[in-house]
């Protein structure tokens, strides 16, 4: 019995490996060919050292990348852009969730129905109208004294950022887990004399962490990812998020090298990010649980 | 509704025969209160879904039966279902159609299985459980598009694949030229897309999990239940609202294949890798057809809606 208990355990260990070297070798082959030159890339190729960083490892790769591209001022837009669109997210979302949750609000199942039909609605299929409907919103813009209005929000940051705010998953993820704390909890603030809002902010909210990472992590990647929205939208090279540098790698003939460098210096930042965050993620999921 | 939305419920104090009369009042201006707030907290979340969601479906709709150009001096005509009688003659649609079926079929049942199996073994508190949660989740975290380069390079006929393949094999495999091989590049595109998108159907499946009282488990092991009964029989069960989230989602994920083509094969060889949405967004941006990409945006809203109908309806049935 014990035996085949230790049996089991190495197996699922062995299996648990596997799965871990099938996902890591493509992103660990990137990081290490970032740092070789290409005909040191490909020598490599047909043995391990494919994924060491052995032999002639320099950074090179990666000077030559900030010389192509704006690489610098393509990551300062993307973490501002990210950085609001999860801010903002976070609250409107949770607040739009916290009444359809928790409030005795006339036609909310209404509401609820129809935000989680727009679950069903695909980016893609929406981005071409919106091309053409962004660029008929007003724009306000504060010059010194005056304000200026002028039309279309074509090639600014908001465009990157507002029509991603509210998202239908983000609520859908907070109400499932606003339904999970306990309504006694609404009541006792509300006999004490606190507000709607002062409960959202003192009493659901606090308890709400794991629901609000999850969001913040949701709402984060495709934010960071886009790549088709702002290759329609944005013009100006001062405005373009890290994505759209890669296009700068589709021309030339190309060094694998510095495709590499590029790829990982757009990653990394998001993987040291997220193992950061992984782990109370991971751990407020494990320790609060999400169970009602 | 015509009477007042409190009548309908038996409060007591206004069967007494002396109501006090504040007490009624109190309530409705709180009942009043609640709306005004519950509205106010709704609204900026509904505004933005409204200006940035439901406006563009219906906008991508009404131009759907016109002649719109993305630039064109012409004013837009009506033109009736033009666009709908092409598209239904093209066969590049109909190929992108049995490409974007093809890639739906594979990758939901292997990526929500791959997914669901990868969140049971790290489900459970072990030495090391956060490393592999981490390297899991890594091909999440890294952008469709950084993926999609990456394979790109990888596939290549003397790439890290077919090098990999012929190591494995002890030589005995012979790689192919993936991503130019009519008959090879869709199941390409399939293996990168389930490599990205497991980890994140593992964190759904996890939380799933997590939701799951340990409790259940204790009685069933006292019970002696197996571990295959106690999947069976207190798992299983207990996923069921996760396993209808992860089916809809990677389904309708699997229809939107975009980013992979895009990067990767633009479409090609032979139209072998072309999806709907690929061809909307060649004629929508690439040929400026307006109208008929969103012709082409909105037959695939309607299938998409249809299968996840369908879908919803049978996860509905076996529960």
């Amino acid at each position: 019995m014990k035996n085949s208990v230790r049996l089991n355990s190495a197996a699922a260990m062995l299996v648990r490996i596997l799965f871990a070297a099938v996902a890591a070798f493509p992103i660990v082959f990137m990081l290490v060919s970032s740092l070789k030159p290409d005909t040191q890339i490909f020598g490599d190729m047909s043995s391990v050292a494919a994924f060491l960083p052995v032999g002639n490892i320099s950074f090179d790769n990666y000077a030559a990348v900030f010389d192509r591209v704006p690489a610098a001022r393509f990551l300062v837009n993307s973490i501002g852009i990210s950085a609001v669109t999860v801010v903002l997210g976070i609250f409107i979302n949770s607040l739009c969730a916290f009444a359809l949750s928790r409030m005795e609000v006339r036609g909310k199942r209404v509401v609820f129905t129809v935000i989680l039909a727009t679950l069903i609605v695909p980016f893609q299929t929406l981005a071409l109208p919106l091309v053409w409907w962004v660029n008929q919103l007003p724009y306000f813009e504060l010059n010194g004294f005056s304000l200026e209005i002028s039309k279309g929000w074509l090639d600014t940051y908001q465009v990157q950022i507002i029509p991603f705010i509210a998202n239908a998953f983000s609520i859908y993820l907070y109400h499932q887990y606003f339904e999970s704390i306990p309504k006694e909890l609404d009541e006792a603030a509300r006999i004490d004399g606190a507000g709607w809002f002062k409960i959202y902010r003192q009493v659901v909210m606090p308890l709400a962490g794991p629901a609000t990472a999850t969001v913040a992590i949701l709402t984060f990647l495709p934010a960071w990812n886009s790549y088709l929205w702002p290759l329609m939208v944005v013009q100006s090279e001062e405005l373009r998020p890290v994505m759209i540098g890669i296009q700068y790698f589709f021309q030339l003939n190309v060094s694998w090298g510095e495709v590499m460098a590029y790829a990982s210096l757009i990653t990394v930042p998001v993987v040291v990010l997220f193992i950061a965050f992984q782990r109370s993620f991971i751990n407020s999921i494990a320790s609060s649980g999400v169970k009602g | 509704m015509t009477t007042s939305p409190l009548a309908a419920r038996p409060r007591p104090a206004a069967a007494a025969p002396a109501p006090l009369p504040s007490a009624p009042r109190r309530r409705r201006a709180g009942f009043l209160r609640e709306q005004i707030s519950g509205w106010g907290m709704i609204a900026p979340a509904a505004v933005l879904l409204l200006l940035f969601v439901f406006l563009p479906a219906i906008l991508g709709f009404g131009l759907a039966f016109t002649n719109a150009r993305l630039i064109s001096p012409r004013p837009v005509e009506f033109v009736g279902t033009d666009n709908f009688a092409r598209l239904f003659a093209d066969p590049t649609f109909w190929r992108a159609l049995l490409n974007v079926t093809y890639f739906a079929v594979v990758v939901v049942p292997v990526q929500s299985a791959l997914a669901l199996a990868m969140a049971l073994l790290i489900n459970k508190k072990f030495r090391g459980v956060n490393f592999f949660r981490t390297v899991y989740f890594l091909p999440v975290v890294t952008s469709m598009v950084v993926v999609s380069l990456l394979w790109l390079f990888m596939y290549r006929k003397d790439g890290l694949i077919n090098e990999l393949l012929s190591t494995f094999s002890f030589g005995l495999i012979q790689g192919a030229d993936w991503l130019n091989d009519p008959a090879t590049a869709m199941p390409a595109i399939i293996a990168l897309s389930i490599w990205q998108a497991a980890g994140f159907h593992m964190i759904i499946w996890l939380a799933g999990l997590q939701s799951i009282s340990g409790e259940l488990y204790e009685a069933a092991q006292l019970d002696g239940a197996s571990r295959w009964h106690q999947f069976r029989y207190v798992t299983w069960p207990g996923l069921k609202h996760t396993r209808s989230l992860v089916l809809v989602t990677i389904t309708i994920q699997a229809l939107g294949l975009f980013d992979q083509v895009s990067v990767m094969t633009q479409g090609g060889p032979l139209d072998s890798t072309t999806t709907i949405i690929y061809e909307a967004v060649r004629s929508g941006f690439k040929q400026q057809e307006t109208s008929y990409a969103s012709a082409i945006s909105l037959v695939f809203f309607v299938l998409v809606l249809l299968i996840s109908a369908v879908q919803r309806y049978l996860t509905r049935e076996k529960d």
